[in-house]
């Protein structure tokens, strides 16, 4: 036990006293999430619009002010004749175009057709289609409100509610995400860099000739990154909360549980690319190929799965971060109970058993 | 005479380089042990297998009466290593790293002490300071130190003088040859013959076999051919002359001489001088020399690359 110890102090020299860990580390998650939470958002604002009224009426004049005190939407031009809407486009700042037929009110109040087209710049696909939804939205809403007339244009107006995250914030799916990806790095790609680093430096070959037997070398190396992806799972939950509002629904000490799980998975998961890599260069290459990326674009972080070619969805299957965002997005935002995620738990532990086996088998006693 | 380290029918094998080539030998208990050869002789596949880090391909080895493939685990608790490369943590300081390793073995520094204060106690006004900032020599006195920490049976010590100024390495020895008197078994490898005189015995290793194995005087003394030194103005014309001089066995550089192993019956003044002269070479000046280990060495090297030749 003292060995054990002896040799977890200095991982910790080894970790506190290289600028770059520590800056992987406790800056990384912190940036990631900031960038995730302000920058990379799939949330409408401030988008530059332009108004082309051709009746001039109450009714136009009521939909324009509703349309732009939204806050997604910002007026960039007001033209009372038609103008060429391609030319406006070209321009670039404008994304979308609303142009009010003639005599609007008028037909409405008759009971007849108004018109009222929607013009969107869709060389960037899912804005254009974001921006004309959340228009026509705004639109709907108005003449539900003038609904009392019995002169709707459409006499069914679905009743829409956005269960969980009622106002759409990016920034909750991107919480769950970030804490996949992060805690991923941090624990597997940093404890295959560490220990093939030893096996580099040939301090394994002094390791290997003492007494130590390869299972404490093992627990030694990632025992103190266990603490600290748990400090780091912390900080993004607490930065979730403070700073981006998401909330923890459901219970955090099956939360917290759940997070140490996918620790220990991505932890057994680097010693195994490190029984199998050379070099440190090797590890970490492996470590962003194998994990990284998938992470990032198979997880169901970014893409949707259900949106992906088949092969690519059954590849997803063994992502382990899918898993751990879907127990994430559960406990958090829906505030579900164990009942709803022990099947992910247990793909989990069965994913961590796998690579412990594996890594145990891998793990060389000799040099060769 | 206990025995410490014993060898038998040793092989090892990269692919199909053979690493080395049936070894038998053993040392006693109490021994300074040298393995002098140059690079790719086998000293460190050797060494390896010696101390558990691989797997000989045929025959084994036992170290203080332990098989070092059956009793790994038992080898690996009274062995002190230092590999050849510097293997210590240079990003922790020179007292972290000690007492990292009499952790690992199960002991503390204050415990063992004692054992290390010769050697430790010259680079302890720097214990705060990291291993990597250390010079050379530093360097491997604390790794000589980390080796010792818990108090060996048997020291095994790959190149710890390669790269390690003239000083430095002339100290170490001494902290060596200190080691052996208070009893402990030490094996050595060194790519410098010079070395070889601090040895109790030495064996003088070559693509994977030893070609000599005894004390470095009866070694020496086993010179079987006459030796001169040559001196002259022009160095090289002298050694392309001698190349071509009938009775020599043997010509090679040895430091500002040349040394010349002819075969018996040659009379330098009667022979060598004329046909040198005739080569107008007149400046030559001719010594009878005593072998040293060296000379063995460059003599049992042609040996064995003639019998090597003859083999095939």
């Amino acid at each position: 036990m003292k060995r054990f110890i002896g040799f977890v102090l200095k991982e910790f020299r080894h970790i506190l006293r290289d600028r770059r860990t520590m800056l992987i580390l406790f800056g990384l998650p912190v940036a990631q999430l900031i960038i995730f939470g302000y920058v990379v958002t799939n949330e409408l604002r401030d988008i530059s619009v332009a108004v082309v009224d051709l009746s001039r009426d109450e009714a136009t004049a009521a939909i324009t002010d509703k349309v732009f005190s939204s806050g997604y939407f910002i007026l960039d031009a007001w033209y009372p004749a038609t103008v060429d809407v391609e030319a406006l486009f070209r321009q670039g700042d404008i994304k979308q175009v609303i142009v009010f037929g003639e005599d609007f009110a008028g037909r409405l109040q008759r009971g007849e057709t108004a018109d009222v087209q929607l013009l969107a710049d869709a060389s960037d696909a899912n804005t254009a289609n974001l921006v004309v939804n959340y228009t026509s939205g705004i639109i709907y809403s108005y003449l539900e409100s003038r609904g009392a007339q019995g002169s709707m244009p459409t006499a069914l107006v679905p009743l829409s509610h956005m269960e969980f995250n009622p106002s759409l914030m990016g920034v909750f799916m991107f919480v769950p995400g970030t804490m996949a990806l992060i805690l991923m790095l941090v624990s597997a790609m940093m404890t295959s860099i560490s220990i093939a680093r030893e096996k580099e430096l040939g301090t394994m070959e002094t390791l290997l000739a003492s007494p130590l037997k390869p299972l404490q070398i093992i627990l030694g190396k990632v025992a103190p990154y266990v603490a600290l992806s748990i400090i780091n799972a912390i900080t993004i939950i607490l930065l979730g909360y403070f700073v981006f509002g998401v909330p923890v629904k459901g219970s955090v000490v099956l939360l917290l549980a759940e997070c140490t799980l996918f620790i220990m998975l991505a932890l057994s998961l680097g010693i195994f690319i490190s029984t199998i890599s050379t070099s440190q260069q090797m590890a970490m290459f492996i470590s962003m190929f194998a994990l990284m990326l998938p992470t990032l674009l198979l997880s169901g972080f970014i893409f949707p799965i259900e949106n992906m070619p088949a092969i690519l969805q059954w590849l997803s299957y063994v992502m382990p971060p899918r898993w751990f965002i879907v127990v994430i997005k559960n406990i958090m935002i829906k505030g579900t109970g164990f009942a709803y995620v022990w099947k992910e738990t247990l793909v989990m532990a069965g994913m961590m058993t796998l690579f412990i086996v594996l890594s145990l088998k891998n793990f060389k006693i000799r040099l060769a | 005479m206990k025995t410490a380290v014993r060898v038998w029918e040793l092989e090892k094998r990269y692919g199909s380089t053979l690493a080395l080539d049936g070894l038998d030998f053993s040392i006693g208990s109490g021994e300074l042990f040298g393995f002098i050869g140059p690079d790719g002789a086998g000293k460190t596949s050797l060494f390896r297998i010696l101390t558990t880090l691989l797997l000989p391909d045929r025959g084994g080895a036992a170290v203080l009466g332990m098989d070092v493939v059956r009793d790994l685990r038992e080898v690996r608790k009274v062995i002190g290593y230092m590999p050849g490369r510097f293997s210590l943590y240079q990003d922790l300081s020179v007292k972290e790293n000690l007492s990292f390793f009499a952790t690992v073995f199960g002991t503390t520094v204050a415990e063992n002490y004692e054992l290390v204060r010769d050697i430790y106690g010259q680079i302890e006004p720097y214990r705060d300071r990291l291993a990597g900032k250390l010079s050379g020599g530093m360097k491997q006195k604390l790794a000589l130190s980390c080796a010792l920490i818990h108090r060996p049976g048997i020291l095994i010590l790959d190149e710890p003088t390669t790269g390690v100024d003239a000083v430095s390495r002339r100290e170490f020895w001494d902290m060596l040859q200190r080691l052996r008197d208070e009893g402990l078994t030490i094996l050595v490898s060194t790519p410098y013959m010079d070395e070889a005189s601090r040895c109790d015995r030495v064996a003088l290793m070559q693509s994977g076999r030893i070609l000599g194995m005894d004390s470095p005087a009866a070694i020496a003394a086993s010179f079987p051919k006459p030796l001169y030194k040559l001196r002259a103005g022009d160095m090289y014309r002298l050694y392309g002359a001698l190349r071509e001089f009938p009775a020599t066995a043997s010509v090679y550089r040895f430091g500002q001489d040349l040394h010349l192993t002819a075969g018996q019956g040659m009379i330098p003044d009667q022979d060598l001088l004329p046909y040198l002269q005739a080569q107008g070479l007149d400046d030559v000046v001719v010594a009878p020399c005593t072998p040293g280990i060296e000379d063995c060495f460059m003599e049992l090297l042609s040996e064995n690359q003639n019998q090597h030749d003859a083999r095939r």
